[in-house]
């Protein structure tokens, strides 16, 4: 089977030669939620950015390929690259209102995409805009089309960007942590519903976020991520049955458990950070970057 | 309540209503707290949970008569606040500290770390052996002496934070009001802030109204949670009973959606009915 993405020894820079990601390998194969899990700074939205092709003009690509669906991007020219991101993948951002355009009504901004980026008449985006508005639970389509983002409220918002985001059958969606700025309430329904439009449609997801919590339900594989290295990969299930590095140990100490609250909540241990960085200075070391 | 730190009865406030504030003239108020009847024990943590828009961190502000009362009761520390002037409230305000959810917001960016946190002891007429009461204050939080001469883009998110938690405890305040102060920090770090702020509350026995989205947090640090909902308290009582049995739906449901760290596959479930927009 040809994977929905495959990041191989990707490895990124600033400006001053600091690697920001360090020889990331991982695949998201069809249909499969993989979840990109670490703390601030651990490169996890600079993985969803690269793929995207939308990195900042700081950071640059020095080694390491991503495939979508085969294709190598590097092996494309800038326009080309651009056409097939355009046509495999979809975004679920972070923060919906400002994904948005303020100054626009809902119903433009969601069709767009097909009708400029993807060709389609307008008949037949509209058409399909509000089929999804449909599969996620939105009610009064007509009205939410013809609101202006602030009209509506954080998880309509959030389901707005859903439906755009399945709208034009993406093979991989990057959900960049979708459900971070929402209520717990509306995190759970949101979380719902792209379990399943995700299974309905067979889209591979790339779920980036920092919540342990969150990957348990969501995902079937799971890459934890530390100053842009990968510390442990592994099923959902085993890693939270049997986690293997002790960071990913640490950090699901870490993590509040209202059924445990005093084994929970445990500070990461000094030993194991020191730990970390032995680990990323050797993976250093040996790195040099190809053309100087 | 034998004797405790607040008596809040009928506490209602109404604030201006921007979104329909008229081109001229005055808003229309809109009532945030819809009477709320509760004590804050004294040397307790107490936990104040709620979704956007429950009102928790207008409670605490009205608590610290940040804000004034519409309407009800605000007693502390046996004297009634509630619609006390500015000028007679000053004297009180060094027993009612805040420690905020964004330290980096929070600390001013031009004074060193020991500026700050010199500022208020000087204002509360404690200048006498400043340098070191700030060096103790440091100290308190785990932070190393010489941090008195950094400033805060030195620091990390979590130094910061320890830095709001030694600037309001410098006063030795009878009261401290914690709204959302690890919300914005990674979990490695938020246990860290929690373990310190667990600690110093069971050494110093400080008085403390934590205020959280978070149910998790608020199962470990707070003997006593009240839940709040659309500006009322739909549950109080002491933690372990409420998350044994909580008896409002609301409160149910809250512990329900939270997203535990443990594989379980029904948890996600069916697809729910349409909600409405």
């Amino acid at each position: 089977m040809i994977p929905a993405l495959e990041i191989s020894g990707l490895s990124a820079t600033l400006a001053n030669g600091a690697r920001v990601l360090r020889s990331v390998s991982l695949t998201v194969e069809p249909g499969e939620v993989r979840a990109l899990v670490g703390e601030s700074g651990a490169g996890k939205s600079m993985i969803g950015k690269a793929v995207l092709g939308v990195l900042p003009p700081s950071v640059r690509i020095a080694e390491g390929r991503i495939g979508l669906e085969g294709t190598d991007l590097g092996d494309l020219s800038a326009k080309a690259r651009r056409a097939l991101i355009g046509a495999k993948t979809a975004l679920i951002p972070q923060d919906p209102l400002t994904a948005l355009n303020p100054s626009r009504r809902i119903g433009p901004q969601t069709t767009d995409r097909l009708t400029k980026i993807l060709g389609w008449d307008g008949t037949r985006a509209d058409a399909r805009i509000r089929q999804l508005l449909d599969e996620v639970q939105i009610r009064d389509p007509e009205r939410v089309l013809r609101s202006y983002p602030h009209e509506l409220s954080g998880g309509m918002r959030q389901r707005v960007l859903i439906a755009a985001a399945f709208a034009a059958e993406p093979r991989l969606i990057v959900a960049d942590e979708p459900t971070t700025a929402l209520d717990v309430t509306v995190q759970k329904q949101i979380l719902r519903l792209i379990a399943a439009l995700q299974r309905e449609h067979g889209t591979a997801i790339l779920f980036v976020t920092h919540d342990l919590g969150v990957v348990a339900k969501i995902s079937q594989k799971v890459t934890v991520l530390y100053a842009g290295k990968v510390v442990e990969e592994a099923d959902t299930p085993a890693l939270f049955a049997d986690p293997k590095h002790p960071y990913t140990r640490a950090l699901m100490a870490a993590t509040p458990k209202y059924t445990d609250p005093f084994a929970s909540l445990k500070p990461v241990d000094e030993a194991v950070l020191a730990g970390l960085a032995t680990e990323i200075a050797a993976a250093d070391r040996d790195w040099r970057a190809p053309h100087g | 309540m034998a004797d405790p730190m607040f008596s809040v009865r009928g506490l209602k406030v109404a604030l201006p209503d921007m979104a329909r504030k008229p081109a001229f003239g005055s808003a229309p108020k809109i009532e945030i707290l819809k009477g709320l009847d509760f004590d804050l024990p004294r040397h307790q943590v107490t936990g104040i949970v709620g979704e956007s828009g429950s009102g928790k961190s207008t409670l605490g502000r009205a608590l610290v008569r940040l804000l004034e009362p519409s309407e009800g009761a605000v007693t502390f520390d046996g004297r009634d606040i509630t619609h006390l002037p500015e000028g007679e409230l000053r004297p009180l305000r060094r027993d009612l500290q805040m420690i905020f959810q964004d330290p980096m917001s929070s600390l001013n960016p031009r004074r060193t770390i020991g500026a700050i946190i010199a500022a208020p002891l000087r204002q509360n007429g404690m200048a006498g052996n400043l340098a070191g009461r700030v060096a103790e204050a440091l100290r308190r939080v785990g932070l190393p002496e010489n941090f008195a001469k950094r400033y805060r883009h030195e620091l990390s998110g979590g130094q910061r934070q320890r830095v709001g938690i030694a600037r309001a405890l410098a006063l030795a305040p009878k009261f401290v009001l914690a709204d959302e102060i690890v919300s914005g920090l990674d979990v490695s770090t938020q246990a860290q802030i929690l373990t310190l702020l667990e600690k110093l509350a069971s050494e110093m026995g400080l008085t403390v109204a934590f205020i959280s989205h978070d149910l998790s947090v608020i199962r470990r640090l707070c003997k006593q949670v009240i839940v709040m909902r659309h500006g009322q308290i739909v549950e109080a009582g002491p933690t372990d009973k409420i998350f044994a049995a909580p008896r409002d739906a609301y409160t149910r449901e809250l512990i329900a959606a939270i997203p535990l760290p443990e594989i379980d596959a029904g948890w996600l479930g069916e697809r729910q009915g349409k909600e409405a927009v």
